[in-house]
Parts: C-alpha cells; sequence; structure tokens
C-alpha cells in the first residue's frame, strides 16, 4: 500500500473542492493506492486491511483472484464507512479511472456520514476488526485452529439473524452486551474501568462473577413479543463459554456494521454514481476524456435481464426526483391530474429538486426510496420486467411487465432486506428447554438444504433441541434437529394428534 | 499478507472435500495419460456458509432490459450489478476445481494410508545437493550470519586484551564478517524401475482393460512421487510377449491365447540386461484374467518367480481382473505355491470400485 503520486494528489484536492462546492458533506477521506492483490485482499476482507481469521475470505479472495486473472472483472473502487473514509484505487488504472473513482467515492463518504441508516454505525470500524481479529487469533492460540473454526462457522450460519431496525429504536445500545458498555449494565468493581479495557475485561470472564444479571436473564415466554435479534438471544442465553460468547458478539457487532450497506445498495450506489456523472461531466473531465468517461460510466450502468443493476436504478431514481422536484411534478395536484400529455409538460418551475434528492438521501433506505418513488413511468422508461422461474421448462421467463408486479416484486426483494424474517419464539418450547423459531412466511419457502444445515448449526450452540416454524411446499411445518437427526411435523396434523 | 492464511485454509478445505469422495473421482478414465503436473477438473459442490435464506429457484424477481413476456432470460438470479464487485454472490452450486495428478497421487497415498517406501538396503546412489549450513569469510550481504559476525568480533577482542565484559562493546570490522555459504551435500538417492506386464489376450475385454490401465496409472502415479528417478517399462502379453512404449501399453487392443510364462521370461530379460540387483528396487506389475493356456505354463511361471524373480525383486503383485470368459485360475495356483512369499501380493478385481482396495493390497506395506 502507498500514497498517491502527486498528480494523483493534485487532482484529490480538486475533486474535493468541488464536491464540497456542491453540498457534499464528508469525513476526511484518505486514499490509498493498492496493486490487484492487495486490493483482491482487502475486497475479500469486506473492504478492511485486517480480518479475523476464517476460510470464507480465502474463499472470496480465490474468486476475486480468479476473476482477475481471467480478465473477467476487475474492482475499480473500494471505501470503507469509517471516520476518517479509507478509500483504495488500483494501482495501473487510467488518470481518468481514478480521477471518476474519486469522484464516487466522495458521493459514497457523503452518504455514509449523512444517511440516518448510517448512524448508528460504528465510525473507528477500521480499528475495530483489527482488535476483533487480536481477540479472535488468540483465542486460536488457545483452544485450537479447529475449535475457533467450527465456532466461527457455527456464528457465521447465523449471521443474518439479527433485528435490522432495532438500532434506531434505542433497543440496542442497553441491551448489547459486548459494546461499549453502558453502567448500569455491566460490572460494578471497586476500580473505575477505562473503556478501552472494558471489553478485555468483559471477555476474561469477570462479567459472570460480578454481573449476575445477564446469566440469569429470563427465559423468553411465549406471551413475550418474539425476539428478531437470534444472535442477541442466544449472547444472552444459550449456555456459551466466555470465549464463545465474545467471538459470538465479534460476529453480531459486525453483522450490524454492514447492515446498512445492504440496506441502502440502491440508494448509496446511486447517490455516488449521480455525482460522479455530474462532476466528471460538468467540469472533470478533459473534452479529450469525454468519451473515455462514457464508456466506462455506461460499462457501470448496463443493464441485465436478471436482476436489476443497483447503480443504474439508483441513479435513474434520483435523476428522476430531482427532475420532478425541478418542475413541481409531485403532490396531490399532479397525482390526481389524468391528462397525460399536460402530466408530462407539467412544470411550475418549482426548482427544488436538489434540495429534495438531499433530503432523500438523508432519511430514506432502498425500501422507503422505491415505494415512495418507483413510478410506472419510470418502469417502462427503464424497461423493467419482472421475471419467474418456470418449472416446465426450468429457466427463468419473463413473467410480466405491469408496473403492480414489478413494485410489488422490488418491495418484496427488499423486505427485510431480502433476508427471510426469523424470530426467536420460545426458548422452553414444550417445557423442555428446546429452542422455538419461527420464520415469518411471506410466501418463499426457505432453501431446503441450507435450514437443515443452519439449525444443526444453531444446535452446535444452544446444545438442545431448536425447533423452526415454518412453510415447506405450502404445508406449515415444524422441523426439528435433535443433534442426531431432523424431524418434520405438519403443524396442522400435530394439534389433531394433541386433541385425540 | 494475512489472506494467504485463510487462501491456504480454503484449499485445504477444498481438498478434503475432493476426498470425501476420492475413490469416485480416481476411476474416472480421463485422468489416464495425464502428466504429473497436468491438471485435471474435478467438480465439487459449492461451498457455502449455510444461512436461511430464499432458494435462489422460488424467488424470481425485477430484471431489466428489452425482453417480451414468456421470453427465457438468461444467466443468475440477482446478477444485475456490474461484474466483479465484491460482495456480489452468484447462485452457482457446483465448483470444478483444478487439481494436479500429482496433488491427487499425494491425495490417494493419503486416503490409503500408503506407506512411504522403503528403499532396499545397498541400492543407493549418490545425488548433490545444496544447502546453506556452511559459513564463509566472503558473501554477499544478503546471506550475512550476524551471530557468528559478532562472536567473531568479541573473540577479536577478547584476544587482543581489550574487553571488559558489560563495559566495552565488540564492533565488528571487515574481517569479522561471516557469511552463510553452500555446502554441498551427497545424499542417498534410491532408484527404481517398475515393469508392467499386462495380458491383452482375446479373453481380456475392454472393460478388462480399462481397469487395468487406471490401476496401473495410479499405481504409476504413486510410485513417481516416491521415486526420484523412477523408470518405467511396459510389456504386453497374449502368447508372445513384447516390450511397448507406455502409450501404446494404454491404448492397444489385441487378441489371441495366453502364455504368461513369456511376459515373465521377458521381464527377466530386461532386469538382466538394464538394471543391476544393487543398484535397483525392482517392482512387478502383472495384470490379467488368470486364464493361463496350460497348467505346464503355469508351473513354468511358478519357476521363473520363485528361481528367478524372488532374489532379484522389492515386490511381484499380480493382479487378477474378473472376466466373463477367464477361469481365473492362475491365482488361485499362484495361491497355492506362493502363500507364505512376503515379496509376492495378489489381488483379485471385480470391477472399478475395487481398484482403490487393490491398490492399498499392493503398495500397502511400503516395500
Amino acid at each position: 500500500m502507498s500514497s498517491l503520486p502527486s498528480e494523483l494528489v493534485e487532482q484529490q484536492k480538486v475533486i474535493q473542492k468541488l464536491a464540497k462546492a456542491r453540498g457534499l458533506d464528508f469525513y476526511d477521506t484518505v486514499f490509498e493506492m493498492v496493486n490487484y492483490k492487495q486490493m483482491n485482499q482487502i475486497a475479500a476482507y469486506g473492504g478492511f486491511p485486517v480480518r479475523y481469521p476464517h476460510w470464507r475470505f480465502g474463499m472470496e479472495y480465490e474468486k476475486l483472484s480468479k476473476g482477475y486473472e481471467y480478465g473477467l472483472s476487475k474492482i475499480y473502487e473500494l471505501v470503507i464507512n469509517n471516520d476518517p473514509c479509507y478509500a483504495y484505487l488500483l494501482e495501473g488504472n487510467s488518470l481518468l479511472d481514478q480521477k471518476l473513482v474519486m469522484a464516487h467515492v466522495y458521493g459514497h463518504c457523503d452518504f455514509f456520514k449523512n444517511n440516518f441508516w448510517f448512524s448508528k454505525t460504528d465510525r473507528k470500524m477500521m480499528d475495530n476488526t483489527a482488535n476483533n481479529s487480536t481477540r479472535i487469533r488468540r483465542y486460536v492460540e488457545r483452544f485450537g485452529y479447529d475449535t475457533v473454526e467450527n465456532f466461527i462457522d457455527a456464528c457465521l450460519s447465523l449471521e443474518n439473524l439479527i433485528d435490522r431496525h432495532s438500532p434506531y429504536q434505542g433497543k440496542i445500545k442497553s441491551k448489547e452486551p459486548n459494546s461499549e458498555p453502558p453502567p448500569e449494565n455491566t460490572i460494578k468493581p471497586s476500580y473505575k474501568i477505562k473503556p478501552y479495557l472494558a471489553s478485555y475485561i468483559k471477555a476474561m470472564g469477570l462479567k459472570h462473577k460480578l454481573d449476575p444479571d445477564l446469566e440469569s436473564a429470563e427465559p423468553l415466554k411465549p406471551d413475550l413479543p418474539p425476539e428478531k435479534d437470534v444472535l442477541l438471544f442466544l449472547l444472552q442465553n444459550a449456555p456459551l463459554e466466555d470465549w464463545q460468547q465474545d467471538v459470538l458478539s465479534i460476529i453480531r457487532s459486525e453483522s450490524y456494521y454492514f447492515a446498512p450497506q445492504g440496506m441502502t445498495k440502491i440508494m448509496n450506489e446511486g447517490w455516488a454514481s449521480y455525482w460522479h456523472s455530474r462532476m466528471m461531466t460538468e467540469e472533470i473531465c478533459t473534452s479529450s476524456e469525454i468519451i473515455q468517461f462514457a464508456d466506462v460510466h455506461s460499462g457501470t450502468m448496463a443493464m441485465s435481464p436478471m436482476g436489476f443493476n443497483p447503480y443504474k436504478v439508483g441513479i435513474e431514481l434520483f435523476r428522476n426526483v430531482e427532475q420532478r422536484w425541478d418542475r413541481g411534478q409531485h403532490g396531490r395536484e399532479w397525482e390526481s391530474c389524468t391528462d397525460e400529455a399536460a402530466k408530462k409538460a407539467w412544470n411550475t418551475n418549482a426548482k427544488k429538486g436538489q434540495e429534495k434528492i438531499f433530503e432523500v438521501r438523508k432519511h430514506m433506505n432502498d425500501v422507503i426510496f422505491i415505494d415512495e418513488f418507483l413510478t410506472e413511468d419510470f418502469c417502462v422508461k427503464n424497461k423493467m420486467f419482472v421475471y419467474k422461474y418456470d418449472q416446465n421448462t426450468n429457466q427463468f421467463v419473463v413473467d410480466a411487465k405491469n408496473f403492480k408486479a414489478i413494485k410489488a416484486s422490488f418491495l418484496f426483494q427488499l423486505t427485510n432486506f431480502g433476508q427471510p424474517t426469523i424470530s426467536v419464539v420460545d426458548s422452553n418450547f414444550e417445557n423442555r428447554g428446546e429452542l422455538l423459531l419461527s420464520h415469518t412466511y411471506e410466501g418463499v419457502d426457505l432453501q431446503p438444504d441450507y435450514m437443515q444445515e443452519t439449525l444443526s448449526h444453531i444446535y452446535k450452540i444452544w446444545s438442545r433441541p431448536v425447533n423452526l416454524a415454518t412453510v415447506l411446499d405450502g404445508t406449515p411445518n415444524l422441523v426439528r434437529y435433535n443433534g442426531e437427526k431432523f424431524g418434520f411435523i405438519q403443524i396442522g396434523e400435530q394439534e389433531k394428534a394433541e386433541e385425540k | 499478507m494475512s489472506i494467504q492464511d485463510d487462501h491456504s485454509r480454503f484449499k485445504d478445505i477444498i481438498k478434503g472435500r475432493i476426498k470425501e469422495n476420492f475413490k469416485k473421482h480416481i476411476v474416472n478414465e480421463e485422468m489416464i495419460g495425464k502428466r504429473e503436473k497436468e491438471f485435471v477438473k474435478i467438480p465439487i459442490p459449492r461451498i457455502k456458509i449455510p444461512k436461511f435464506m430464499y432458494g435462489p429457484k422460488e424467488s424470481g424477481g425485477v430484471g431489466q432490459g428489452d425482453a417480451k413476456d414468456g421470453e427465457p432470460v438468461s444467466g443468475k438470479p440477482g446478477d444485475g450489478s456490474r461484474a466483479g464487485e465484491a460482495g456480489s454472490e452468484s447462485a452457482d452450486h457446483a465448483i470444478e476445481v483444478e487439481v494436479s495428478i500429482d496433488e491427487l497421487a499425494e491425495m490417494l497415498g493419503e486416503e490409503l494410508e500408503l506407506p512411504r517406501i522403503e528403499p532396499k538396503s545397498g541400492a543407493k546412489i549418490n545425488s548433490k545437493k545444496h544447502n546453506y549450513s556452511g559459513i564463509s569469510t566472503e558473501g554477499p550481504q544478503s546471506l550475512r550470519h550476524f551471530k557468528r559476525t559478532y562472536k567473531q568480533a568479541i573473540t577479536r577482542e577478547i584476544i587482543s586484551g581489550n574487553y571488559v565484559s558489560g563495559k566495552t562493546f565488540a564492533i565488528p570490522i571487515k574481517k569479522d564478517q561471516r557469511y552463510r555459504s553452500q555446502k554441498i551435500i551427497k545424499e542417498p538417492q534410491a532408484r527404481a524401475v517398475v515393469i508392467y506386464m499386462m495380458d491383452v489376450s482375446g479373453s481380456m475385454g475392454q472393460e478388462q482393460k480399462d481397469i487395468v490401465r487406471l490401476e496401473s496409472f495410479w499405481i504409476n502415479a504413486w510410485l513417481k512421487k516416491n521415486y526420484k528417478g523412477l523408470e518405467t517399462r511396459f510389456i504386453i502379453h497374449d502368447s508372445k510377449a513384447k516390450e511397448v512404449d507406455e502409450e501404446t501399453f494404454f491404448k492397444v487392443s489385441e487378441a489371441g491365447g495366453t502364455l504368461i510364462s513369456a511376459a515373465y521370461q521377458k521381464a527377466y530379460e530386461i532386469i538382466q540386461a538394464d538394471y543391476a540387483a544393487d543398484q535397483w528396487n525392482t517392482y512387478l506389475f502383472h495384470f490379467s484374467d488368470g486364464d493361463n493356456w496350460s497348467s505346464d505354463d503355469t508351473k513354468l511361471c511358478l519357476k521363473i518367480i520363485e528361481e528367478k524373480f524372488i532374489q532379484r525383486i522389492n515386490l511381484f503383485c499380480y493382479g487378477q481382473v474378473e472376466s466373463k470368459y477367464g477361469s481365473g485360475q492362475f491365482i488361485k495356483d499362484l495361491e497355492a505355491q506362493c502363500k507364505h512369499e512376503e515379496k509376492i501380493i495378489r489381488s483379485q478385481i471385480k470391477n472399478k470400485e475395487d481398484i482403490p482396495n487393490s491398490i492399498k493390497k499392493f503398495l500397502g506395506k511400503g516395500r
């Protein structure tokens, strides 16, 4: 890794100034120049230079390196939500590419700093991933590679079982046992604990001696609302060793850190693309570079029949919103207008476009963004359609092009940010200390083989039989794993059996 | 880079996956004829961390582009974002891993718990090897030996009488500099010759020949790993025997009667002519359906084995492939005659799936 060559430092200053002048507001941004191997490593680590040891990073690295070596893919930019923001430029890219990436990165940095959904993320994550890595490496030394890896495997299998909304409901701070510990919930020793030592002291296991509250956490009763943060529930209730608890909490906190990026993929990329496009075409590009820029830009915006491109949808929606608010095309009057021609020509010269998109980037996430701004016109203009799997021909086919279907499918894909909603319902199921999870069914089955493997991983953590209420092939089922084998009970039949 | 650790761990996991179905992979005929460093592609199930997630086929989704209703769309679901972007996941179910024959042979060894082969005593020649274990007074800076240099400096100071322990420092001068240097080590190296004999008579069908080829291919791959200077010779026989090259051995199909003694005689001639007993480890592998022409010839065979081979060789392996036509008598005769002879190993191979077991039987003793 090296700092930027002087010509790029010059460019960075120019672009930063431009971005500021246009109202973008960001943390300091540190650019570093890396070669493709380093870039692949950093990308495999999810943007960080160091992570805890785990083979999945190696798998990602293998994929990225192969892709690069065979000339199939190349990572242009990487930026980390941190204060200061870190961004990486790929050595050997053309000057134009680097300028484009820098302009794009400032868009992301502005988004990270100002979007509400990022407001609760850890801005010192760069340091904390390194600390987490050190802690887990220490456990590896103490307990052996295989033991720790096995446990991490089990935890990673559950990493998506968090409650993505909880940080914004003020729940997380008071409940999370291993973040910066709030005073009322933790150790009250005779000496004062310095904040930077707190997590270490936790990891040392002092908590159990000093903090009986955590141990005797109330078992979840059926009449309580289900807990969507399955990881938190396991942290508080599963019989875990201290190091296991620490590992689980590390994975949970990293999961929460990455969650907003999944929640705002379309907006984040759209916002950054909107700004790189404007800054590049309006000011940065020289006339000799503009064609090359158009080429690179259109490559990023390519549409694919299988799935939408968040860059494309994002940038077009932002442009659409800007245009509509510039021309006053919103509000009841506009919506109730039935004259297509009049609607098209509608222009109140409101010029509120800029103001509106900044407001949008501050408050919204993808679900709200799509729900609010996806219009029929937009779908037609952007050639959107819905596809589905055709059982007869064994392939995906275009299903519908009507607006309602597209919007419904879009929103479904984004509901709970593409993840099934699983919550803990009962921790003493059937009075046997078994765990009962419930899948909130939304018309799509869980992938069965993964579901079974995941259950067996939860069993490793809970160490008592685990049950999952879900729907398989249209019938409600209770899937049970008792450490040896799986049982499937149709829920209706079970009730019948009980009646008898 | 720390990613290297994770990367090699991932590769280990892949190897583990290959091993799970190892016996299935090695009986794949495409392997035959590949060189040690050549790669073969082995499909393994995609390695992924299981999660509660929607199945890709269930979900469908939103796509973009010019398309008509009912038209099939190509690609993978969720593949809309630009390629190679970090974190974008594709829904592949199987991946192909490239593995070299060399690595596969290594796995074969591990999987069948084949012991390293102990070279025959006395059968040694010397090979030269370089090793940086020497010390010299001259050399490049990159080979400086700090400890020895300072030792030298202290020694010099003590001799000159200037040195007071704990009070003065020893500062190396040019004369004190010591460097690592090459040492040539003579290493005994074993040499080995393997002679493969195959019955190509009319009673051996294509299936039987395939089995023989697969088995000898893997035996060859494993022995090559064990011996650097491995030589191989190939003999095919029906009622006459002739030496052929490797390619012919793995491809030829002939027909005719069976006289096993012809092959043994030929093998003995080769050994006598080219491989002195005190320098070579000798391995003989013979594959046949066991349908020898006459009992007189069988007697002759046994005589050759007993009188000529046993003194000279490390191992004589006889693999009998089951065939529709053959009587399979030879293995019984061999067993009756040489039951207690450790150097002679017999194995019955019924079908392809028997190959790993048969290899284990042949090479499991590490002779």
